[in-house]
């Protein structure tokens, strides 16, 4: 065979293959539109129909018979407490576990185990949370139907995530770095404190705020608990203006939230509150998409800080 | 090991006893049966191939071990003045690190500022006052030949500096808790040659005030900045003794093929 017969022939394999490359994109590109498209598509039709209901009035008042006054006071003070409540029993007990399993647990069977069934529960069913919190908050510990036994759900749902992210954080810090405050006498608390935790504090601020971010909208678990569907006063303020100025009784209050709310809006057979529901889910994407960006914008500015 | 070269040999000269010393990576026994001693005041290099057990002998002198599952000491390393041996299970290896500090082989400064990763170790011990913190973080920098050039920005984050100031400055941190001993793991091995001077300027300063074992690949290195020198290979000490007469008239066939050049 001739060197220019060889060469003609290398052409043709190579445009042959190139084919295979061409038909990758195009199949690619098209899955990748399919899914870009769809939500653009449906986020669009829900700022159409929402964006004209939006109005300070809208955030102000509670629902109401008259879709046209009905707004979104109490399910947004709900959203806001309910997280609280997720804050403070998630992020702690997250941490907590997520330091315990990775610096202190003892690698054995026993943890292995343990360190399976935490990311699995990441992934269960979010429905089952919500019948674990009516068993064991709302009727076992008596919290009733209440913004605790919602909080406490919640915090249920995403622990897993705050402890896979705080163990991922924790285990991207050098071992030189932890080898070199124990070598100066620190013990193991003392490094976790000082070292780890700041050095792993951005890694760990992503993972609350993603998990947050999918507790917002969550609807099952709150359901299931017996939020209110249609609630026309605010839980008992937690600021007070008399001594001793902060008050609980919130947590026992009964409550609604964002999802709730609209999936209330959204079964009435009248036009104009599909519109409602429409610039509710707005406000509930928009929370979303801040949280979401929130933990982007810290996982690279924070870490660029920190180079190892 | 051979004590009739070591001129002077008398044990209150040793700063260090190492007695019987074996070490077991679980199964592995990594170190054999190793018998040498620890100059007060000087500088002794630990020589020998890649796998050899040098660093895994010099982490047993902070316990660095007992931080992994599995590990096993056996044997003794004493320490003088007070004779106590630092491998006993009863003493505690926190005990053992306020008084023996390392330099690692990566410069590995904390993500603080230049100032706080000095202080570290004395924060450790529960100093507070700004005034003994300040002394004590100019003295060891001041020691580590690096105030003059961080004396304005001790405020900045540490990773600012160039990698031979990173290390000088983990020196410093090592320094600033006045150790008994300082203990280098291949020191200058991520360094340029210029940092890899200074560092070893600094060593040979620093055996003024402080025992020093240091861990080398670079025989070149350990023939300049060592008293004595050890030469190890498979885990066990082929020779010990004064670092002139291991370079020049070596006992050990082994150990003159390796400072040779003919292996290793």
């Amino acid at each position: 065979m001739s060197n220019t017969d060889k060469l003609h022939e290398i052409r043709a394999i190579i445009v042959r293959h190139k084919r295979w490359d061409l038909m990758f994109m195009a199949v690619g590109m098209f899955a990748l539109m399919i899914a870009v498209l769809t939500f653009t598509v449906l986020f669009a039709q829900m700022i159409i129909d929402g964006m004209p209901r939006l109005s300070w009035d809208f955030f102000t008042s509670f629902p109401s018979r008259r879709p046209g006054s009905a707004g979104i006071l109490s399910a947004w003070v709900g959203t806001s407490l309910v997280m609280l409540v997720t804050i403070a029993a998630a992020v702690p007990m997250g941490i907590g576990a997520g330091v315990y399993l990775e610096e202190y647990a003892p690698k054995n069977l026993v943890t292995e185990i343990i360190e399976i069934n935490v990311t699995n529960l990441a992934g269960v069913p979010s429905i089952i949370y919500g019948l674990l919190a009516l068993g064991l908050f709302v009727y076992q510990l008596g919290f009733g139907q209440s913004i605790l036994s919602a909080g406490l759900a919640l915090a249920l749902l995403i622990l897993p995530v705050v402890i896979v992210t705080t163990r991922e954080a924790i285990r991207a810090i050098p071992v030189a770095i932890r080898e070199g405050a124990y070598a100066l006498g620190a013990t193991k608390w003392q490094t976790v404190s000082d070292h780890l935790i700041p050095y792993a504090a951005a890694g760990i601020l992503t993972g609350i705020i993603i998990g947050l971010a999918r507790a917002i909208g969550e609807t099952a678990p709150i359901i299931t608990i017996g939020a209110m569907t249609f609630i026309a006063f605010l839980p008992p303020s937690p600021v007070q203006a008399e001594f001793p100025f902060l008050s609980f009784e919130w947590l026992t209050s009964p409550f609604t939230v964002m999802p709730i709310q609209m999936f209330n809006w959204v079964s009435r057979p009248e036009e104009a509150f599909q519109l409602n529901a429409a610039a509710a889910g707005l406000v509930l994407v928009v929370m979303t998409l801040a949280m979401n960006g929130l933990a982007i914008y810290l996982r690279y500015h924070m870490r660029k800080k920190i180079k190892w | 090991m051979h004590e009739s070269i070591v001129v002077h040999a008398t044990p209150t000269q040793y700063k260090s006893e190492v007695r019987d010393l074996s070490f077991y990576y679980g199964e592995f026994n990594a170190l054999k049966n190793i018998n040498m001693a620890l100059h007060e005041k000087q500088v002794t290099a630990l020589i020998g191939p890649s796998g050899c057990g040098k660093s895994t002998f010099l982490r047993c002198f902070n316990r660095m071990h007992d931080l992994y599952p599995g590990n096993r000491y056996m044997g003794e390393i004493i320490l003088h003045p007070d004779n106590v041996n630092i491998l006993a299970s009863n003493v505690d290896p926190i005990e053992v690190r306020m008084r023996i500090s390392m330099v690692f082989q990566k410069p590995n400064p904390f993500p603080k500022s230049i100032y706080e990763n000095v202080a570290y170790g004395l924060r450790v011990r529960g100093v507070r006052q700004r005034a003994v913190l300040d002394e004590k973080v100019e003295e060891a920098l001041r020691d580590a030949a690096l105030w003059d050039e961080v004396k304005d920005r001790l405020n900045q984050l540490a990773f600012n500096l160039s990698g031979g100031q990173q290390q000088r400055l983990c020196i410093a941190r090592a320094l600033a808790t006045d150790p008994e001993i300082l203990l280098f793991d291949e020191p200058t091995s991520a360094l340029d040659p210029i940092a890899t001077a200074s560092i070893e300027e600094l060593i040979t300063d620093l055996k003024d005030k402080v025992t020093i074992l240091i861990v080398t690949h670079n025989m070149q290195q350990a023939a300049r900045v060592s008293d004595y020198t050890a030469y190890m290979y498979l885990g066990e000490l082929i020779e010990f003794g004064v670092t002139d007469t291991i370079f020049i008239k070596p006992m050990n066939k082994q150990t003159e093929d390796y400072i040779t050049g003919r292996f290793g």
